[in-house]
């Protein structure tokens, strides 16, 4: 017996719905990155089993592009993580509020 | 129960367990490495819906590229839990918790009534291979991926900015 | 023929499986008498003597050392971490030469091949993949100890061996391209064979992009193990030694095993990679030889990185760097284009 797709996308629901909690909750910069990384795996396992489902190659292929996008976000972003701690000397969020009038 | 729907039932409590951990954990250093067991996981499961490619992409990429990098500016910034004392925002757990849960239930609800519920069919010859990436990529995808590499480039001149030294 | 049965199939995968754990440890043990017999020998030093003739139970007797020394944990010390980073480093190496194929597939027992651990559909992936995670053994090992030098030495090591990487995989890439396949044991089959009659069909004599190639994967794989000259991690002028540092006993033995089972591994890699894997005289006739002639290119290569740890002084961070991003990436890619290019014309021109 195979496994039903259904399965597979609720699983990834859950992982994306914690990795929102992750978002929302934590305050550490570096931990909020990973949630999101963890919400693009996610999409990634829903886009692998919509791939399973239609037997068709273009769901694995858009992992490929997700995979080079959170590449592209996590170089960007821990550049600006890094240079954020140079001047202010932490990664907590709350503190980063130069904006606010 | 089969033996496949056993090893799902193991990888998808370990992935759900780990990013649990993950998020909830308090030294960045412990986070990286139990969402490197998310990873490992989420591999396993890529196995399972046929797709070794890319499974054996997202370990190279993800787990040996991403998340040293991570763990590499975790260290250059020696931060432990990172989080000062107090909530800025008030009543910011329980929040994020009830609209993360309300995300939950709508997506598991359209999930499940969007009749996923049976069997998929049988995988045709030589998917998941690289080869059938490849064809797929290189062939039908053939615009995006050169986006794709713009975009690749576009983050290296991000990384290279950012990290200059402001001269003068 | 009869399918044999399944529990005789699997206690023979298990039985390989111990039979490999084992010879790779012995390895192990007597590539470090081998270096320090070697590296005196440069050095016109006698090197270990004592210890059983030619210092021949040298292993044994540091092996027995290691063991009985203290078991310590530095002073606010990760402590799950610092416990599994060794863990992982010694694990990770074992596991990448599992998809090694060191003899003829078509030797087979019960319809196992005997000469590799397993042959997964991927396997250069494979071993890219699983050495990607060793990383995280000297990483988390240097961040764990709570200490100067390893952190500096898990930093260092980290950003070399995500540098390096890409110089070795684009090498890699340009065999694979060549053999149009991921399986390791296919990518030696092609090379198996003449060309003009007396010339091996090897790929590093794929003129003019098989030895730029197969220079590539030495040198990157030289800094992916850690060897000399690229030995910055564990640099014992400057970092003492490096992320193992504050380790001690079998846990250094474990740092110390997955470094040597690695070397073993690059070169397996390389042999098989680029000088033919078990192909050599004769073997068509007896094939039980090609994995004599596989154990001799690979001992070359264990000699030559030894050799070359006696003969080089280390370079600079900031010459690896350079050599690394510099001179190794770009010259990798110019190599995969016209190698891209030299299949296509091949395939143009009708050939095989």
């Amino acid at each position: 017996m195979t496994i039903p797709i259904s399965y597979y996308l609720v699983l990834s629901g859950v992982l994306f719905a914690i990795g929102t909690l992750g978002v929302l909750a934590r305050r550490n910069a570096l931990i909020v990155f990973m949630s999101i990384e963890l919400m693009l795996n996610a999409v990634n396992l829903a886009f692998v089993s919509f791939a399973r489902l239609w037997a068709d190659m273009a769901g694995q292929v858009m992992v490929f592009f997700v995979l080079v996008v959170a590449a592209a976000e996590v170089v960007v972003g821990l550049a600006i993580i890094v240079n954020i701690f140079r001047t202010k000397e932490t990664v907590d969020l709350d503190d980063i509020d130069l904006l606010r009038g | 129960m089969t033996i496949e729907l056993v090893i799902f039932w193991v990888l998808a409590i370990v992935a759900v367990g780990t990013s649990l951990a993950m998020i909830a954990g308090k030294r960045p250093v412990h986070c990286a490495v139990i969402f490197l067991g998310t990873l490992g996981s989420l591999a396993g499961l890529f196995l399972l819906l046929i797709a070794q490619f890319v499974a054996i992409l997202q370990v190279i990429i993800y787990a040996g590229a991403i998340l040293v990098l991570f763990l590499f500016v975790i260290m250059l910034l020696h931060a432990h839990s990172g989080e000062g004392p107090g909530e800025k925002i008030r009543f910011q757990r329980p929040l994020a918790l009830a609209l993360s849960l309300a995300l939950l239930v709508g997506m598991s609800l359209v999930f499940w009534q969007s009749g996923f519920g049976e069997a998929p069919p049988a995988p045709p010859e030589g998917m998941g291979t690289a080869e059938a990436v490849g064809n797929a990529l290189f062939e039908r995808f053939i615009l995006p991926f050169e986006v794709a590499s713009v975009l690749l480039l576009a983050g290296i001149l991000g990384a290279v900015v950012l990290s200059k030294k402001e001269r003068g | 023929m009869e399918t044999p049965p399944l529990w005789a199939v699997l206690v023979l995968h298990a039985l390989k499986g111990l039979v490999i754990l084992v010879a790779l440890l012995t390895a192990f043990a007597y590539m470090t008498w081998l270096e320090r017999r070697l590296v005196s020998r440069f050095q016109v030093r006698i090197g270990p003597n004592r210890v059983g003739p030619f210092g021949l139970l040298q292993p044994a007797a540091d092996g027995i050392k290691l063991f009985f020394k203290e078991d310590f944990m530095p002073a606010g010390a990760d402590r799950v971490l610092y416990l599994l980073a060794p863990a992982i480093s010694m694990i990770t190496a074992f596991v990448a030469f599992s998809v090694v194929p060191f003899g003829p597939p078509d030797i087979k027992l019960f319809g196992v091949p005997l000469f590799q651990m397993a042959n997964p559909n991927a396997g250069i992936l494979f071993i890219l993949a699983v050495s990607s995670i060793g990383v995280y053994g000297i990483i988390l090992g240097g961040w764990a100890s709570n200490s100067k030098y390893p952190l500096l030495g898990a930093l260092r090591s980290s950003a070399q061996l995500i540098s390096y990487e890409l110089g070795v995989g684009l090498a890699i890439v340009s065999v694979i391209l060549w053999a149009g396949t991921l399986e390791l044991p296919k990518i030696v089959e092609q090379q198996t064979g003449t060309w003009f009659g007396f010339f091996p069909r090897w790929n590093i004599f794929i003129l003019p992009v098989g030895p730029v190639a197969f220079l590539l994967l030495l040198l990157g794989a030289t800094a992916e193990i850690n060897r000399a000259p690229f030995d910055l991690p564990e640099a014992e002028h400057e970092l003492t030694a490096g992320y193992q540092t504050e380790y001690g006993g079998m846990r250094f033995a474990a740092f110390y095993a997955a470094e040597y089972v690695n070397m073993i591994t690059a070169s397996a890699l390389s042999v098989a990679l680029f000088l033919g894997g078990w192909d050599g005289p004769f073997v068509e006739q007896v094939p039980l030889l090609g994995v004599l002639w596989f154990l001799v290119k690979v001992f070359a290569f264990v000699f030559f990185f030894i050799w070359v740890r006696a003969t080089l002084p280390r370079v600079r961070y900031d010459q690896l760097m350079d050599l690394g991003w510099k001179l190794l990436l770009p010259l990798a890619l110019l190599n995969l284009a016209v190698t891209s290019v030299m299949v296509l014309l091949w395939r143009e021109l009708g050939g095989g």
